[in-house]
């Protein structure tokens, strides 16, 4: 950025924050055709097991858990970084990374025992719905936490230049959207699965 | 290991058959001839600095524009060989073409017109104009408009690929549903290179989609309030509004069956509760919405070119703005009546029918405002206004079609019929691309400083018109008659006459597209003839007629101020200002939307043939490149106020 123009640092960057809502907004109705996908087919097990018989709640719960606490100590990295307090920041980006990085480890440990009990998703349409949402959701994941390890090297090797801070700002509401999404699976795929 | 390496290709892929013989030999004469032209003119470096890795919208749009018009070329030999086949396969004889070739035929006709001509000449407009119509001097990210446009063009490599790997396209449909799409029904390629050129094309139209927002509500001149933008600007907003709202549903779609033909799910399969229907449903929700992103822009265009040519301020803009706005919503709320017949029962196809019969009241709105505009106008009837004349016949026409077979208990006899192929081409070719080729015709000059020869556009817009009734007439009294679209053969000796009136149609279509290369080549031989210096050659209202022809690449040095709506044509009234210039900021040019797209590209062709070392080279180096590019500190440079002025002085 050149600095002897900051009205126009300031402009670019305003667009670039609305257009990543924008593009939130496009995720979002991506998600809503894989919920949609899923209702349809939620019934539809192919003589196979349904949710109530392959869900394992606690489980679940500690995923949400990892994943929920994990939005906080987002949120703290964007607080402790408006602050300008790089190392904190820098440190709880790595807690985020960790409980992160936990949530996705849980979630692919869930998915092989499904596949090795021989409940992939090639076994009923309900199980490739299940197998396709969750995965995606976990595929944002994963995209989040390179993100996020890019960010920090940044941060670590430049400093909190303005620039390097609304990408923060844009990764925490990244990392929010995402936990949201999870709440809805939680709910939709998981609880009224089992109740 | 040949496995591991190659994947599913195998020599039997290469070209053995007349068409694909035919198609790669083609390719590559035409690849040899550009390589050698570049490399005898020595334009290599001018070509990749000057053009490939610009981020100047405006070239970005001419490249889309070549691009759109090359597969107009290629979509327009399928439909000559549909024709063809049509005219011939009656009775007895059997045409030319094998059922499964000709189903290809049509296939990639219909995928080409839509995502790589209709999309592409309105990526290309949008590009060139909008910025200089709202005053800007770029688009909101110039480096995701070079990649979109590399996507796209990945897209396209795509729907040509098979003719060198593989030997088949998908034999499914523009809109290959499934079961018949699934890998039980259709286990060749064509299949995924369908997938592949439509997801890869469509995340470019998505990419795009957001910085066209983001540029109209984010960057428009100081003083121009979202009632003063002119209709183009609009109805380009509501279009891609549209696009932001669908594609991710079609990114979807085709995304999920994919994952049944290569992991064997069951999406959409007829085995495993697979739910066939709910394909349906979802690319149509997609696919309803597609047509109005096609039209409603030539809505915009059309505002533009009559209000210009009338020599009057446009008529009821505000009811133009509503009625677009409503077109966009009612566009969300109809998806279903492209299938009545499913048995959805009759409240729901009542309501969708109901839906759908309401949206002619906007776009009958837009049609008396253009006409109330002309009333008592001074009009020039340039080519321009021509094709808006053309369209408001078809278009009328087309649009009393729809609303026939709006009625479900109707549309049982219609759907699937020639009569509804016979509708929806009157709407893109009399309303989409009608509408293109008078913002063609119109903003001419303004890209290349001189105007088009007006007496030869003129005749191309009668060969067209009448071409095009001559063509799709007959279609409309064969779906009466019972035939169903996409026939190979038919048995019923009475419909051949209107097969073969058609296929005149077409050859008069042809004739009128080649007076418009003829055109083309006239007028630049003439162009000192028709040079426009003053940048102004219409006597326009908006801002992009207030810069040079063709503009400087900063498009304006100073962003004008806006007080009313046809900007240009107040100031023009009023007298400029004496300019003050300032230091600006552009973007650089970058060569990275290439390297991301020609990864993804190996990604896809990965998937195609299954080669798995291909998928994870192509995918982790495109994520490479975008980080790489994301890091990068320097992607723009400064002009500095005295630059600009001596640049400008040397102009005028
Ligand atoms: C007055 C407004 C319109 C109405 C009432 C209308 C109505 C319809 C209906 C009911 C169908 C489905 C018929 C069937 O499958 O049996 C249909 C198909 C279609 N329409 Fe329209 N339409 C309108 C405008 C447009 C516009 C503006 C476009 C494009 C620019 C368009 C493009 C299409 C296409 C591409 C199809 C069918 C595609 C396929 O089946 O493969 N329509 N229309
Ligand atoms: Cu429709």
């Amino acid at each position: 950025m050149n600095e002897a123009l900051p009205a126009i640092g300031f402009q670019r960057q305003e667009r670039v924050a609305f257009g990543f809502w924008v593009y939130l907004m496009t995720d979002l109705i991506s998600f809503a055709a894989l919920f949609a996908a899923f209702s349809v087919l939620r019934g539809s097990t192919f003589g196979g097991p349904d949710g109530a018989d392959l869900f394992n709640l606690p489980f679940v719960f500690a995923e949400t858990m990892l994943l929920l606490v994990s939005s906080f100590t987002c949120g703290l990295a964007v607080l402790a970084a408006e602050q300008n307090k790089q190392p904190r920041a820098l440190i709880w980006l790595a807690v985020t990374f960790l409980l992160g990085g936990g949530f996705l480890a849980l979630e692919l440990n869930e998915f092989s025992r499904l596949v090795a009990e021989g409940n992939g998703p090639q076994r009923s349409a309900f199980l490739s719905a299940f197998f396709a949402l969750v995965g995606t959701h976990g595929l944002h994941i994963a995209v989040g936490l390179l993100w996020m390890a890019v960010v920090a090297l940044v941060i670590w090797r430049r400093g909190l230049s303005s620039k390097n801070f609304s990408n923060l700002l844009r990764l925490g509401l990244f990392w929010h959207f995402l936990d949201i999404v999870w709440i809805f699976i939680f709910t939709i795929v998981y609880l009224m699965g089992v109740l | 290991m040949w496995h591991f390496i190659f994947g599913n290709l195998t020599w039997a892929a290469l070209p053995h058959e007349w068409f694909t013989i035919g198609g790669t030999a083609a390719m590559f004469l035409m690849a040899g001839a550009v390589v050698g032209w570049l490399t005898y003119a020595r334009r290599w470096r001018w070509l990749w600095s000057e053009w490939l890795t610009s981020t100047d919208p405006k070239k970005i749009g001419v490249m889309y524009i070549i691009m759109a018009s090359l597969m107009l070329f290629r979509g327009a030999l399928d439909a000559a060989m549909i024709w063809l086949q049509q005219a011939m396969s009656v009775g007895a004889s059997h045409g030319y073409l094998s059922a499964d070739h000709f189903q290809q035929i049509f296939t990639a006709h219909g995928d080409i017109m839509v995502f790589f001509v209709t999309m592409g000449f309105l990526a290309g407009l949008l590009n060139i104009i909008l910025p200089l119509q709202i005053g800007a001097r770029d688009l909101a990210f110039p480096f995701l408009n070079s990649l979109g446009f590399w996507l796209y063009v990945a897209g396209a490599v795509f729907v040509n690929l098979f003719f060198v790997f593989g030997g088949e396209f998908a034999a499914t449909g523009w809109l290959s549903l499934p079961p018949l799409s699934e890998l039980a029904y259709s286990p060749g390629v064509g299949m995924d290179y369908w997938i592949w050129s439509l997801q890869i094309s469509g995340l470019g139209s998505l990419i795009a989609g957001i910085n066209f927002i983001v540029t109209i509500l984010k960057m428009r001149a100081p003083g121009m309030t979202l009632m003063k933008m002119p209709m183009f600007v609009w109805s380009s907003l509501c279009s891609m509004v549209l696009v932001v709202s669908v594609f991710p549903i079609l990114a979807v779609t085709i995304g999920l069956l994919w994952l049944d033909r290569f992991f064997g799910m069951h999406f959409f399969t007829s085995t495993g509760g697979g739910n066939p229907m709910m394909y349906v449903n979802l690319i149509w929700m997609w696919g309803h919405p597609e047509v109005y992103i096609l039209v409603i822009p030539s809505f915009g265009i059309f505002s533009e070119v009559v209000s210009t040519f009338s020599q009057k301020k446009l008529f009821g803009y505000a009811s133009q703005v509503a009625a677009a706005i409503g077109i966009t919503l009612l566009a969300m709320l109809v998806w279903l009546h492209h299938f009545f017949t499913m048995g959805a029962g009759a409240d729901v196809n009542a309501f969708f029918g109901i839906m759908t019969g309401v949206i002619a009241i906007p776009t009958g709105v837009q049609i008396f405002d253009w006409i109330s505009t002309m009333y008592k106008g001074k009009i020039i009837f340039t080519q321009s206004l021509y094709w808006f004349l053309g369209f408001v016949a078809t278009f009328t026409f087309g649009g009393v079609a729809g609303v026939l077979m709006s009625s479900p208990a109707a549309d049982f006899q219609f759907h699937n019929s020639l009569f509804l192929v016979a509708h929806f081409h009157t709407m893109v070719i009399g309303g989409a691309l009608f509408g293109i080729f008078s913002g063609l015709t119109y903003w001419f000059p303004k890209v290349t400083g001189f105007k088009l020869n007006e007496r030869l556009g003129k005749t191309a817009f009668w060969f067209w018109l009448t071409g095009f009734f001559t063509a799709f007439v007959p279609l409309y009294i064969l779906g009466f008659m019972g035939a169903t679209r996409r026939l190979d053969h038919y048995t019923d000796p009475a419909w051949q006459p209107f097969f073969i009136t058609a296929g005149i149609g077409l050859v008069i279509i042809a004739i009128g597209a080649a007076v418009q290369i003829a055109q083309l080549i006239v007028s630049i031989r003439q162009r000192r003839d028709n040079l426009d210096i003053s940048g102004d050659p219409w006597n326009g209202r908006t801002l992009e007629w207030s810069t040079k022809s063709p503009p400087p690449f900063y498009n304006f040095a100073v962003i004008p101020e806006v007080k009313s709506r046809d900007a240009f044509w107040e100031m023009k009234q009023g007298g400029r200002p004496q300019p003050v210039y300032q230091d600006i900021e552009l973007p650089k040019n970058t060569a990275m939307g290439i390297y991301v797209s020609a990864f993804v590209f190996l990604a896809g062709f990965g998937f195609v043939w299954h080669i798995i070392w291909l998928i994870v080279l192509g995918l982790g180096g495109a994520v490479t490149c975008v980080i790489i590019r994301a890091l990068d500190e320097e992607t723009e440079y400064t002009v500095t106020a005295a630059e600009l002025a001596s640049m400008e002085n040397n102009h005028s």
